[in-house]
């Protein structure tokens, strides 16, 4: 069921910007793998891309046996990806029960996951009628992620998921991730936190001007402090 | 383990009742300028008329426009297409009309409405498919080609129907008025009423109870998000352009047997009300458009008695005042 | 053009068009004597004068505004209703021309900063609104501009169709009050174009198509968009008062369908647009098509109804019915946005050096 996500030479351009420069990347099947880098490196644009919001001018973007690129973005939805965006991206005037019911295409919400996902996301269950506009930000994530888990899924691609909250609630996130994980979907997810990174990542992928820089396993991403320095300026101990 | 309720949510909002008292508002200032009790209460009731039809126009419009960011300047034809069907369906059977029997009335009238739901949906989707797909995403491209269509389509309607005003009476049940004390209130502009309300509970319904009313809600807050989500909003948009075409259908059926005439040019007239009402009630907003319907209906009327020439400025007026007081509008919905 | 504009029409084919019509309209008394090609080719000069100050706004500053001809009725009505009080003396034609000028830079202005406070998409329509509220309020004040039915007027002396210049006849064509109100309308748009020309081709013009392009980077690099749109708007707004003004000399007429009918605003932007917008001369050349078809076209169709008519086909008849020209105008503008959507200045130049 679960699938590898692979893009070959892929470009994008964005008016008459060329963001992404030939991307060649991987993630394998059934893992977390991250993708790091600097600001404007293209890691939105590349998620985007595969999601199908923006066409690749050149390239191919394969899941599995699927291809996806050149299709519109609700067909690679229906194929199985789904994508929870740096901006979360929360119908503000619905209610969290009515976000939740959007995701669920195949039918009625599944009563078991539901439960699941209360487990590690109980605010949900509190706030279940509420307008999902009025939740703080930190909850909007959550409902956010909800939607990508609240159905089974090939691929997840997460942009920033602790982008702006507040460190003390950055572990509980990378708790939940992990959780996640036992799903055992492919996720693709981006991160500038190298805590949630290393903690959550099997393997990396870092992007910088457009194109892949590096790729291998977390583990020895992790040991290779001068690797680190040299491609994100930062060492294990910082981004606590 | 659980990311236990960080931050407790903002205190929830209590829900946003004032703009939805503007009109009462309205009505309790003008009405001591207005002197006598029983022409307020015929003057109210007409702009509670006016205000029923104009939103039926005007429903559809903000949806689209919401949903879609689609600036249909073309919409007026919609409306004047709906009274030429009325006239089409009406007029041959005059002589059933004449009968004072109000359940046979309303049954002709429901069969104008029905024809000109049917006719302007398709020649919604016809615009659709051939004016608004072509420059889909360009703002400037949109509001010229739909002038273009505009423009087109009221040629044609003259050229089909001819280009003199066509009479057009109501059913005879519909004519004169309820008399409660002092006060007249046109038997016609009661029916306009109710079928005004049928459609705002009736839209209402749809889109809060069913999933397409839900995806179209969610449509007008974030359309890439819901295309993420896996829908083809293109498709669901054809289907909402048709049925506010047919909105407005129903509305120009109303407008026409309430000025009893028909003319292509005043589809062209009401869309510059429409545009006053979908401003003032925010892009998107159903709930807003009925509000600012009502009120823009009402000023009009209040305007209308007390100040003839200037009917047209109060309505700016109202636009401007609101405008600054809430830039987007008195319920704008999502991100735009 | 080549001296005061940095851009001049590319092409030959494109460069012989606009010197021909220029010509065409410079000579016109004297190339098509008679009463209605001298009304014609006075109508080509108000329109391009109109279009292109609404290229100013729709071409250069990317403002789609429908309150344009609010402009033009105010010089009309400024010159008009001086000249109705006042009598037949130059000095009520210029205090009008000057009330006009003032009035519009002050709607102008309105509107400017009221763009401030609403979302682009709202501009448009907003001033949809106004314009047609200006419209109907122009009719209703009928003690100050005589309603529905206008107000005649008696211009100058040397305007007056009774007039004289000189008692000889020149090249055929007798040169009278007729003859030199066509040139005072002629050489005013020319000035009042040349102006207009200036402006786009100066620094203020470019920072205009900076704003247009990309407002956000125009901000950053430090423009002040809310002053540049709002000088636009007023100097287009300017421009199309001088038109209005001309157009009321000419007619020695002014009434709500000659200077605010919102049948002006759609020809304004059919104008514009089919001529070529961001060129100001494809106000020209779309003026000069525009008012032609307006008055020839018809002719044309009621030739094709009558024979589909005694053909006995059905609805052919309807459809080219002379009044219907507006349809086929329509289709062709419509034609025109999806294909050229740079206009016949587009179709026609060498190199892409117009506006998309």
């Amino acid at each position: 069921m679960t699938a590898r996500l692979a893009l070959a030479g892929v470009h994008t351009h964005i008016g008459s910007y060329h963001i992404l420069q030939g991307v060649d990347f991987d993630a394998p099947a059934g893992a977390t793998t991250m993708l790091l880098g600097r600001n404007g490196a293209g890691k939105t644009t590349c998620l985007r891309t595969i999601m199908g919001l923006w066409r690749p001018s050149r390239g191919t973007i394969a899941l599995g046996e699927a291809t996806l690129s050149g299709l519109p973005a609700s067909a690679i939805a229906r194929a199985g990806v789904a994508y929870v965006p740096e901006t979360m991206a929360v119908f503000a005037d619905l209610t969290v029960r009515e976000n939740l019911m959007l995701a669920a295409r195949e039918g009625p919400l599944d009563e078991r996951r539901l439960d699941w996902i209360f487990g590690f996301f109980p605010t949900l269950k509190r706030f279940w009628l509420s307008r999902a506009g009025s939740l703080s930000g930190g909850q909007k994530q959550m409902v956010s992620i909800a939607r990508a888990i609240v159905e089974p899924r090939r691929l997840l691609l997460i942009d920033e998921p602790t982008k702006g909250l507040a460190p003390a609630i950055v572990g509980g996130l990378i708790d939940c991730l992990n959780e996640i994980k036992r799903l055992g979907a492919t996720m693709v997810v981006v991160e500038q936190n190298f805590r949630v990174a290393r903690e959550v990542g099997d393997f990396v992928r870092v992007m910088d001007n457009g194109r892949i820089v590096h790729a291998g396993p977390m583990a020895e991403f992790v040991a290779d402090e001068a690797l680190q320095a040299r491609l994100i300026g930062l060492s294990l101990d910082s981004h606590q | 383990m659980s990311l236990d309720d960080f931050g407790a949510a903002l205190p929830r909002p209590k829900p946003d009742f004032v703009p939805a008292l503007t009109p009462l508002v309205v009505a309790l200032v003008v009405a001591p300028f207005i002197g006598s009790a029983s022409s307020f209460v015929t003057l109210t009731a007409a702009g509670l008329a006016m205000g029923m039809m104009i939103f039926t126009m005007a429903s559809g419009l903000t949806l689209v426009f919401g949903m879609m960011d689609v600036l249909n300047f073309g919409h007026g034809a919609f409306i004047s297409l709906g009274a030429y069907v009325a006239t089409l369906v009406l007029l041959p059977l005059a002589h059933w009309a004449q009968v004072d029997s109000w359940p046979l009335d309303l049954a002709l009238l429901a069969l104008a409405l029905a024809a000109a739901v049917v006719v302007c949906g398709l020649f919604g989707l016809i615009f659709e498919r051939l004016v608004v797909v072509p420059v889909y995403g360009q703002h400037l491209k949109q509001i010229l080609a739909t002038i273009g269509g505009s423009i087109v389509a009221e040629q044609l309607l003259y050229a089909l129907f001819g280009p003199d005003q066509i009479a057009l009476a109501p059913p005879a049940s519909f004519r004169g008025a309820f008399v409660l004390g002092d006060a007249a209130i046109e038997k016609y502009r009661v029916v306009a009423t109710v079928v005004g309300l049928v459609v705002f509970v009736g839209l209402t319904l749809a889109l809060n109870r069913t999933r397409i009313g839900l995806l179209i809600r969610a449509g007008v807050q974030d359309r890439e998000m819901v295309e993420a989500l896996g829908y083809r909003i293109d498709r669901l948009f054809v289907g909402v352009f048709m049925a506010g075409a047919s909105l407005a259908g129903v509305g120009g059926v109303l407008w026409a047997l309430y000025r009893e005439q028909v003319h292509a040019s005043m589809g062209g007239e009401l869309l510059v009300l429409c545009f006053i009402v979908i401003i003032v009630g925010g892009l998107g907003s159903v709930g807003g458009c009925f509000i600012s319907a009502i009120l823009v209906g009402l000023i009009d009327n209040y305007a209308g008695f007390l100040a003839p020439k200037l009917a047209i400025v109060a309505n700016i007026l109202l636009m401007v005042v609101v405008l600054l007081w809430r830039p987007r509008g008195l319920y704008p919905v999502g991100g735009r | 053009m080549m001296i005061l504009s940095g851009r001049p029409p590319r092409g030959r084919t494109l460069q012989a068009l606009v010197i021909a019509v220029t010509l065409a309209l410079a000579l016109a008394p004297f190339l098509f004597p008679g009463v209605k090609p001298l009304n014609v080719a006075a109508k080509v000069c108000v329109y391009a004068l109109l279009g292109a100050s609404y290229d100013l706004l729709l071409g250069y500053a990317g403002m789609v505004s429908f309150a344009h001809v609010m402009f033009f009725g105010v010089g009309s009505y400024g010159v008009g209703l001086a000249l109705y009080g006042l009598g037949p003396s130059w000095g009520a034609v210029a205090l009008g021309l000057a009330a006009g000028l003032a009035v519009s830079t002050l709607l102008a202005l309105a509107i400017g900063l009221f763009s401030l406070r609403v979302q682009a998409i709202f501009f448009t329509m907003v001033t949809l609104a106004v314009s047609y509220a200006f419209n109907v309020l122009a009719s209703q004040l009928d003690w100050l501009t005589g309603g529905e039915d206008g107000r005649s007027f008696r211009v100058p002396e040397i305007l007056q169709p009774g007039f004289r210049l000189i008692d000889r006849e020149a090249f055929g064509v007798a040169l009278g009050g007729r003859q030199v109100s066509y040139y005072l309308v002629l050489v005013g748009c020319v000035v009042v174009f040349l102006a207009l020309l200036r402006i786009v081709n100066s620094p203020f013009g470019r920072v205009l198509e900076a704003i247009r392009e990309n407002p956000f980077r125009a901000e950053a690099l430090g423009y002040r968009i809310v002053f540049h749109r709002t000088l636009a708007t007023c100097l287009a707004a300017a421009g199309a008062t001088f038109a209005g003004a001309l157009n009321a000399l000419w007619l020695r007429y002014v009434g709500p369908d000659t200077a605010l009918a919102g049948s002006i605003q759609i020809a304004t932007l059919v104008v514009v647009v089919i001529g070529g917008m961001g060129t100001l001369y494809g106000a020209i050349l779309g003026a000069a098509l525009f008012v032609v078809a307006q008055n020839y076209l018809q002719t044309l169709l009621g030739a094709v109804s009558t024979a589909a008519g005694d053909a006995g086909l059905p609805l052919l008849p309807g459809l080219f019915h002379p009044d219907r020209w507006l349809l086929w105008l329509g289709l062709l503008f419509i034609l025109v946005v999806y294909f050229a959507p740079a206009g016949l200045v587009g179709a026609l130049s060498r190199e892409d050096d117009t506006t998309p």
